[in-house]
């Protein structure tokens, strides 16, 4: 064990990055999160690792990709401006098939918005801010000690199934210091992403693969290969044949979505037999679990469901756990942007939004009017 | 402070670059590692580097803490008259209220505990920008949150090298203070 320590989220987040094997940051700094990036600066150099400001959150991302690519495990950290800013590097990355985390602390939007200022407003963007159909993968840490540990998954997601990872760290969570003791390094487990074995004349970084995730071979290692933003096939070489665009689609789609049950990471409390279920993540979570307990001193029956990953979205999990639930209550730091995908589940009539979009934290007593108000 | 302690919220207000934040670190960190209770602190500040509203949060519990700001808090700091408009109503009603009396005029209760912080800070160091030291110094020895060699730990840990003596004596400043301050509950 390693002795406890007072860390912040966004700091926890840079050293879970760190301990995944991260060995790149690319990226340009923005409140709420430049801590991550001023850590990453200090920090990675002594890990042999490289620290790059580039010239925007464009180039940032278009960096760390390269890196991916030469086969280093690369991140950056932005927040909603510069989130916007990456949405086609994120596309990109989708489209090859790159591994990498890309950290979003979320702030009051849209457009500038209010810098300081706490939101969840970024989460329909995490899903759809960049065009076309693809796969993502999101994850939201309600902790301190979960920005380290949901990082470290974060990039063992992406390097496992060949995919950019969003980790949604709001700006409370990011924010907040928390007495932490963090795993010494041997108890992270610390997955790598699968290397071609056969010769070079024979690889296809797109082509099949057991678990539709072909193996990815860091350039200059001798294997020659083309990467496209463009619809390609087995090879990488740009093609416009249906009978190779389909099957790409398909197989991305099936890579995550076959997976769903070993990607999706959520903590059910007190479920069994509540009538009230709150659905909850991030740091309104912990406004849920204060809310919950002042409201089971009254001997009600309320369950928390908080969700680590929000996409790809726990559908089964929110279906079995509010199956008998007469009421879910949905508190988010924006207008209902998940509580659509819950009402898509269990149904409009029984769900409950508590919403706030004015750069506070939604306070326990507003989830508790909306479990006792009819 | 022994008792076991289920949340006690402490609130530090005022302006942007008066050292709220860091003192709001260093209670929470003395709190937590060195006395080796619970702590959590947040903080929320508007985009200047200096002057507009800024308040550090600190919540201190042997259990777990869920919800990280405050809901009534135990104790309001505030070195603003801004900050003590704004955020009084949020005060228990048993709960302490400090102002330094150089910055809040209007008080809006006969029970708050005046104190001209940032002039014994200047009195102390010949700083000003040690102010918040004091303050940490008074409502830490006011209230026996947290033991006097943990705060002066935390407080050599975090505050920028060389400047460990004054904020120090700044601290004591503040702490023998409250010793002659009128006992709360």
């Amino acid at each position: 064990m390693t002795t406890p320590k007072m860390m912040q989220g966004n700091e926890a987040c840079a050293a879970g990055a760190i301990a995944a094997g991260c060995r790149f940051f690319g990226g340009y700094p923005i409140t709420p999160s430049t801590d991550i990036a001023e850590y990453m600066a200090r920090e990675l150099p002594k890990h042999g690792g490289v620290f790059i400001q580039m010239e925007d959150e464009i180039a940032g991302l278009a960096a760390v990709i390269g890196a991916s690519v030469g086969g280093v495990k690369a991140m950056t950290a932005t927040s909603g401006p510069g989130f916007s800013l990456m949405q086609e590097n994120i596309g990109y990355a989708a489209m090859a098939e790159i591994p990498c985390v890309i950290v979003d602390v979320m702030r009051l939007g849209p457009s500038t918005g209010r810098p300081t200022s706490p939101s969840q407003g970024d989460v329909m963007q995490a899903r759809w801010g960049t065009h076309g159909d693809h796969p993502i993968i999101a994850v939201a840490p309600s902790s301190v000690d979960e920005c380290f540990g949901l990082t470290v998954r974060a990039f063992n997601l992406s390097e496992r199934y060949r995919t950019p990872v969003i980790l949604l760290i709001d700006e409370v969570v990011g924010h907040l210091r928390e007495k932490v003791t963090l795993p010494p390094p041997d108890q992270i487990r610390v997955l790598e992403r699968l290397r071609p074995t056969e010769p070079p004349e024979w690889y296809k970084p797109y082509g099949s693969a057991p678990g539709d995730v072909p193996a990815l071979a860091p350039f200059g290692s001798g294997y020659r290969y083309h990467i496209t933003g463009l619809h390609h096939d087995e090879a990488g070489f740009p093609t416009e044949r249906v009978d190779e665009v389909r099957p790409w689609t398909r197989r991305v789609f099936r890579k995550i979505k076959g997976n769903v049950q070993h990607i999706v990471r959520y903590e059910a409390e007190g479920v069994e037999g509540a009538r009230t279920i709150v659905v909850a993540y991030g740091a309104v979570a912990r406004s849920a679990r204060e809310a919950i307990k002042i409201a089971r001193a009254k001997r009600r029956k309320v369950g928390l469901l908080r969700l680590q990953t929000l996409w790809p979205f726990p559908t089964r999990v929110v279906s079995e756990v509010c199956r008998n639930a007469q009421r879910v209550i949905v508190p988010e730091m924006n207008l209902g942007q998940m509580a659509i995908e819950v009402e898509r589940i269990v149904g409009d009539r029984i769900v409950r939004r508590v919403n706030r979009i004015d750069g506070e934290l939604i306070t326990p007593q507003e989830i508790l009017e909306a479990m006792e108000t009819k | 402070m022994k008792t076991e302690i289920d949340r006690y919220e402490i609130r530090l207000a005022g302006a942007g670059g008066q050292g709220l934040i860091l003192a709001g670190i260093i209670l929470a960190e003395a709190v937590a590692i060195y006395d080796g209770r619970n702590a959590i602190q947040t903080q929320s500040y508007g985009p200047e580097a200096r002057g507009g509203a800024s308040r550090a949060e600190v919540i201190i519990s042997d259990g777990p803490i869920h919800y990280p700001k405050v809901m009534h808090a135990d104790v309001l700091l505030a070195l603003s008259q801004e900050a003590c408009d704004k955020y009084f109503f949020d005060l228990k009603p048993d709960g302490i209220l400090i102002v330094d009396s150089g910055h809040v005029e209007r008080l809006p209760s006969s029970q708050a505990l005046r104190l001209p912080i940032m002039q014994m800070a200047v009195e102390a160091t010949g700083r000003p920008l040690t102010a918040n030291m004091v303050a940490l110094g008074f409502i830490s020895g006011l209230t026996q949150i947290v033991s006097r060699p943990s705060l002066e730990k935390a407080v050599t840990a975090r505050v920028p090298k060389g400047t460990a003596e004054a904020n120090l004596k700044a601290l004591a400043a503040g702490w023998d203070a409250a010793e002659g301050a009128p006992k709360q509950r």
